[in-house]
Order: structure tokens, then C-alpha cells, then sequence
């Protein structure tokens, strides 16, 4: 990283020989580069990310406090948003196999998953925010902030888990045991409910933990179209800036999530498979 | 023996072709983007104003019959520096999709074919790639790298090859136990041989179909890293930068931002029709 030419001093302004070096020093970043690695290993072991370069006195750990409240508000809204529905409509289009509601999903689905985070976000931001004058255009605040951004964010993940939901249930909705459950004379409603939702939903769900971490990312570019102060927007200035204790750490953060969302995700599975279970105490047995 | 092959071969795609001709979302997609490639190509020679001609004079004009689609803030025509722009989306989906493939294609049918203790490692390798949150990947490597074409597509490449390794290893696996194998294996052919004759010819749908639903997300990619202003300089024009040059004045001149948002996802709805159509034309099954 610090092979990105320029550094986190250079301005328009031509700085005194003099500062510049104070300013090297007081950063340490006139030693040689592996002394900069262990002090910065060090710093990480106890967990100090470090100070920013470009905002003084302020420090990584503090942006992340202050960041990572907003950005994670806006990613589980989003998220649920998008997990809800995405099962509404990847089952609505599985019910409705080969009729109209299922092209209808199916195409939107298509066009959801087509057209990208930030083109979603100025079009909501230009129709809800400009041309109705309903909803605030940028900034954080009220819940009536989240929505758009939220929508934004939430829109390729609805498609995803749309399509794949369907993809899972059409399958289950062909075994025998929903047959009989027809038979039985249940309603489409406790078909749904009792049978095919807990079944089809494992395919699903290994995906959302990589979902997860990829709303988390996307969020950059929305944050930064609706002037959300959160990590996203940071992690955007920082790299324009080149405040490399800020990038590195963010990203160390930000691997740190997406490897808690994917343990998050096995442990669900594990609770929600009984084959798993199984497995798992007959691996101790032996 | 060879000439066997051929026609087995020749018929499974005039199967699939078929199949295809048949799906009129597929088609849609794929006479969408015959228009778009073309357009890209021969229209930038036949337009009036070039990408980076200003008119001082006309700047920020609305849509309108000299400037087809309006003008942007230096009074360039957002027309002509929509189809450079499709150009370099086009090229660098394209190429991208394409060096991807190369490699995955390689990496997963070697380790797919060699199993035991090679395969191991190298998908594990695969999986630690994998494991990196992929735009932030591409993002630090542009900023490491300089900006340019070329860095764009080495960063989206680097770490999108694994996808494709990843289809093409689980397609050899599948393919190795068949019957067609063994007897070939029985008979002393070669490694090179069973790859070359048997294996990849078997996973061209799968290999066709992933292809086609890589270049909409490396457009993506690119389209994404120039509104971040990590793509392509200026005056050179890219769909993504069009739309980031737009955004700050929104409210005044939408169609600054409208016009290529618009052609960002034509262009990407129509190779995910065309994929999705693919899939289902070359694995029937799948399509219940």
C-alpha cells in the first residue's frame, strides 16, 4: 500500500522542507519500511488501528465507532428489506410455475439484478427526493433518511434471493411428501408455511453470508451518493486521499465482518439442518 | 473416430441453438447486444462531433437534434461519447471475461483432472482468493496500480478467474467418472488427449453460459471504479464516469446521468437474458 505514489502530505501548496520532515517524523514514517510493519503489527495486536493522517487527531478506532453504527443500521435494513422480499417473490413465482406472476418475477428479477447499486440510487434519489419532493435527498438523520438508500442498496440482493428461491422451492414443491400434504387437503398457505419454506431455504441461506458482506461493500458507492457518514463514505475519501492507516484498516475490518457473517451463516445452518447435526456427532463418535 | 466426434459435437450445438432460437428473452438479449457491438464499432466514424470536441457555447443542452442526446458540461455531445464509451465497456467486459476464462478454464480441469493431493491445494489456494471481499480487492489494486484500461482489467481479473476454476473443476469431476472416459483412459489415451477431446469439449455449454454471465458484472465493475473516479482518465469517455459527471447536477440536467445509466443497463440486462438463456438451452434439465 505504500507503493501508491504520492503521499497523504502532498497538497497544491508546496510545504517547507522543514515540516514536511517534522511531519514524517511525528507519523514514523522516515524509518525504514519494516520498522513501520512491526510498530503497525504491534498497534493491530492490540487493537489500535492507528492515527488518520489527513484529519488530525482522529484515529481509525474512532471512525469505525462513529461509522459502523450508521453503515450497519442501513445494511440490515437493507437486508431484511431484501430477505423479505426476495422469499415473497421467489415464492409467489414458484406457486404460479410457467403462469404470468412468474414471468412477471422472474423478468424483474432479471432487471434488478441488471441494473447497478448506483444507478438504482440516483434514479430513487432523482424520481422520490427531486421531482416528488417526499422523501430527503441525502443525509442522515430520521428514518425517512434510510429509505431510499435502504431501497438502493437492497435492490440486487431482493433479485438475487428472488431467483433463487424459486429456483429451490420449484424443486421441493416436485417431492412427494407435499403431495400428500395436498392430499391431506392443507391450504397453499400451510403448504407453504409448514412445508416448503424450511426446506428450500438452506440453498438460500449459504449464500447470504457472502450476500451480507456484498450489501456491506455496495454500500460504498450509496453512501456516498446520499452523504451517509458512514464507513463506506470514509473508505471512498481515504483512498482519494491516500490515508493509508485509514484504508488498512477498514479493510482489515471490514474482512474481520464478512468472516463473522459467514461463521454466523454455518452456525444457522447447523441448527437448521438436522443432516448436518447428525453428521457432526457421528464425526465424534468415531 | 475424429470425424465422429465432430458431428456429435456439431449436432449438440444445433440442439442448443435451437433451443435457443426458441426463448424470445434470449433472443431479445442477443439481437440487443449484435445492435450494441455494431453500433460500437462503425457509429464513432459516422458522428459529427467526436468524444472530446467542446462547445462552449452549447454546454449542458438538452436532448435535441444536432446533439441527439444533449450535452454535457464542456458541451461535448453525450451522443458520440456514448458509443466511445460503449466501446470501452464492450472491451473491457470482453477482454475481461475472456483472460478469466483462459486461466479458469485451465486451472480448474487441471485440478479437477490430477485430484488427490494437487487439486487439494490448488482449490484451496482458490478458495483463499476467493475469500477476499472482491470489490475492495479491485479497488486497492487501482489505486496501487495507476489508473488505465489495462489495471482495470488485470485488478477485475486477479480474483475473477476463481469462479470460472471453480465451475470447470466441479463439471471435470463430473465428467471423469463417465463411461466415455474410462473407455478413452482404457484405450492409452493421453492426459492432453482426454482434456483436449473429451473433457472441455463437454463443458463448453457450462463454460459459454458462465462466460456470458461474467461480462455483465465486469461492465459492472467498471462502470463502478469510474464513478468512484478510479477508472479511465478523461477526456477518454466510459459509461460509469458519463454517470459520475452527471450526478452533481442532477436535479438540473438529467439526462447527463440518464442517458448512460440507460445504456449501462440495457447492455447488462441484455447478456443476463442471453446467459440465463443459454443455460437453459444447453442443460434442458435445469429448465423444469
Amino acid at each position: 500500500m505504500k507503493s501508491i505514489p504520492g503521499d497523504p502530505f502532498t497538497q497544491e501548496q508546496a510545504i517547507p522542507e522543514e515540516i514536511m520532515q517534522s511531519l514524517y517524523e511525528h507519523y514514523g514514517l522516515d524509518k525504514p519500511l519494516h520498522t513501520q510493519y512491526f510498530k503497525y503489527i504491534k498497534g493491530f495486536l492490540t487493537l489500535d488501528l492507528g492515527p488518520s493522517f489527513k484529519y488530525e487527531g482522529r484515529t481509525t478506532n474512532q471512525i469505525i465507532k462513529e461509522g459502523f453504527p450508521i453503515s450497519a443500521t442501513l445494511g440490515f435494513v437493507a437486508f431484511f428489506l431484501a430477505l423479505f422480499w426476495g422469499v415473497f417473490w421467489g415464492s409467489i413465482a414458484a406457486f404460479h410455475k410457467g403462469r404470468f406472476l412468474d414471468h412477471l418475477a422472474m423478468i424483474l428479477a432479471i432487471g434488478g439484478m441488471s441494473v447497478p447499486s448506483f444507478i438504482t440510487a440516483t434514479f430513487l434519489q432523482y424520481i422520490f427526493a427531486i421531482k416528488l419532493g417526499i422523501l430527503p435527498i441525502a443525509r442522515w438523520g430520521s428514518v425517512y433518511h434510510i429509505i431510499l438508500p435502504a431501497l438502493a442498496l437492497s435492490a440486487f440482493p431482493t433479485a438475487f434471493i428472488a431467483r433463487m428461491t424459486r429456483a429451490s422451492m420449484v424443486e421441493v414443491l416436485q417431492k412427494e411428501y407435499i403431495l400428500t400434504a395436498r392430499a391431506k387437503g392443507l391450504s397453499k398457505y400451510q403448504i407453504w408455511k409448514n412445508h416448503v419454506l424450511k426446506n428450500s431455504f438452506l440453498p438460500v441461506l449459504s449464500y447470504l453470508g457472502t450476500l451480507f458482506a456484498s450489501i456491506i461493500t455496495g454500500s460504498f458507492i450509496v453512501e456516498k451518493i446520499f452523504g451517509i457518514p458512514g464507513l463506506g463514505g470514509w473508505m471512498v475519501s481515504s483512498i482519494t486521499n491516500r490515508d493509508y492507516t485509514i484504508i488498512m484498516g477498514l479493510t482489515i475490518f471490514y474482512s474481520f465482518i464478512l468472516l463473522i457473517s459467514i461463521t454466523i451463516t454455518d452456525i444457522i445452518y447447523f441448527f437448521l439442518d438436522p443432516r448436518i447435526k447428525d453428521r457432526f456427532q457421528n464425526y465424534e463418535l468415531s | 473416430m475424429n470425424y465422429r466426434n465432430q458431428t456429435v459435437q456439431e449436432s449438440y450445438l444445433t440442439d442448443s441453438w435451437k433451443r435457443l432460437k426458441k426463448n424470445p428473452l434470449a433472443m431479445t438479449g442477443l439481437y440487443i447486444l449484435s445492435f450494441l457491438i455494431l453500433c460500437s464499432i462503425f457509429l464513432p466514424y459516422f458522428t459529427k462531433n467526436t468524444y472530446y470536441e467542446t462547445h462552449l457555447y452549447l454546454k449542458n443542452s438538452p436532448p435535441s437534434i444536432a446533439h441527439l442526446f444533449g450535452t454535457d458540461d464542456l458541451g461535448r455531445s453525450i451522443y458520440a461519447r456514448i458509443w466511445w464509451g460503449a466501446r470501452i465497456s464492450l472491451f473491457v467486459g470482453i477482454t475481461a471475461a475472456f483472460i478469466d476464462m483462459c486461466i479458469g478454464v485451465a486451472y480448474g480441469s487441471f485440478a479437477g483432472l490430477s485430484g488427490g493431493k494437487t487439486e487439494e491445494i490448488m482449490m484451496r489456494v482458490a478458495d483463499i482468493f476467493y475469500s477476499l471481499p472482491y470489490l475492495l480487492v479491485v479497488i486497492l489494486l487501482t489505486v496501487v496500480m495507476g489508473q488505465g484500461i489495462g489495471t482495470i482489467i488485470i485488478a477485475m481479473t486477479l480474483t475473477g478467474w476463481i469462479n470460472m476454476a471453480r465451475i470447470t473443476r466441479a463439471e471435470t469431476l463430473r465428467l471423469k467418472e463417465q463411461d466415455f472416459v474410462l473407455a478413452a483412459l482404457s484405450l492409452g489415451a493421453s492426459t492432453k488427449r482426454i482434456l483436449f477431446q473429451h473433457i472441455i469439449p463437454n463443458c463448453f455449454g457450462t463454460i459459454i453460459t458462465t462466460v456470458t454471465l461474467t461480462i455483465p458484472s465486469a461492465i459492472f465493475t467498471e462502470s463502478f471504479l469510474s464513478f468512484l473516479g478510479l477508472g479511465v482518465r478523461a477526456p477518454v469517455a466510459s459509461w460509469g464516469m458519463m454517470a459520475s459527471d452527471g450526478l452533481g447536477s442532477l436535479a438540473y440536467y438529467p439526462w447527463r446521468l440518464f442517458m448512460p445509466a440507460i445504456f449501462i443497463c440495457i447492455t447488462m440486462l441484455a447478456f443476463n437474458l442471453l446467459g440465463n438463456g443459454l443455460r437453459d438451452a444447453f442443460d434442458p434439465r435445469l429448465r423444469q
